[in-house]
């Protein structure tokens, strides 16, 4: 019976920790996508398979960008409950959301630090990496890359 | 060596064709890495752990493409393709493939 109690205890607690932590590097995450976002805005990402004809031809190298993102223990317990009725989960939204804008932002900070006015040819590859046991580790990784093309002077 | 994932190069042309080259590498999670994971995995964000074990992992790919290329002669590998698998619980492959060329 005490067990019972002390379980659900330390589910509520991980729930409550779950909710407020998660919610505040969430948003506190997102501050700094868009900063980011706006500060890198000049380079210009296509997912165009071949470049602009740009003359004189500019100099071309591989960049990439990833991130592995988790979500938090409140939003796995309501995206728990949501998939009893089916429906938009808005919860994985979010998570892929920032996984993927992450990956843009550190491959156009890569091409930037290559010099780059823009990045041709991006893809995206996702990949959920979940560790054995039913309660291990769920998250995603997101790799965006593509070509970074450098003008030379 | 140039690495691209578009099939042309802006300014050069393709002189010879030596066909597909490829690389992969297997890799597993250490104990120490998953239980911070793990404790991360309440709050939720990123596992920074995480992210530069596959990085790493995906450049070591990359290089083994870049050596097979090079052992055939090659001086660039274009349109170049990113995979991840999980081959078992807790372990994943990366795999890397691309066109080994010639350039001029």
């Amino acid at each position: 019976m005490t067990g019972q109690i002390l379980n659900l205890i330390l589910f509520l607690v991980l729930l409550l920790v779950g909710f407020i932590a998660g919610r505040l590097a969430e948003s506190s995450h997102y501050r700094s996508i868009r900063a980011r976002e706006k500060a890198l805005a000049k380079i210009l990402v296509f997912s165009e398979r071949l470049p602009p004809p740009m003359h004189p031809a500019p100099a071309s190298r591989l960049v990439s960008g990833s991130a592995v993102i988790s979500v938090d223990y409140f939003k796995r317990f309501v995206a728990g409950l949501r998939m009893i009725f089916g429906g938009r989960l808005g919860s994985y939204e979010t998570l892929l959301d920032r996984a993927r804008r992450e990956a843009v932002l550190r491959m156009k900070e890569e091409a930037m630090r290559k010099g780059a006015i823009q990045v041709c040819n991006v893809k995206f590859a996702t990949c959920p990496i979940s560790s054995g046991t039913k309660d291990g580790v769920k998250c995603v990784e997101v790799l965006a890359y593509g070509t970074a093309l450098i003008p030379r002077r | 060596m140039l690495i691209s994932n578009m099939e042309i190069v802006p300014g050069k042309t393709v002189v010879k064709h030596l066909g597909l080259v490829q690389g992969s590498t297997v890799r597993a999670k250490h104990i120490g890495r998953d239980l911070m994971a793990s404790l991360k995995n309440i709050v939720g964000g990123e596992l920074k752990g995480y992210t530069e074990l596959l990085e790493d992992a995906r450049r070591e790919a990359v290089e083994r493409m870049t050596a097979q290329a090079e052992s055939i002669g090659a001086n660039a590998v274009l349109n170049v393709r990113f995979s991840t698998s999980s081959v078992a619980q807790g372990a994943a492959e990366l795999f890397a493939y691309g066109t080994a060329v010639v350039l001029e």
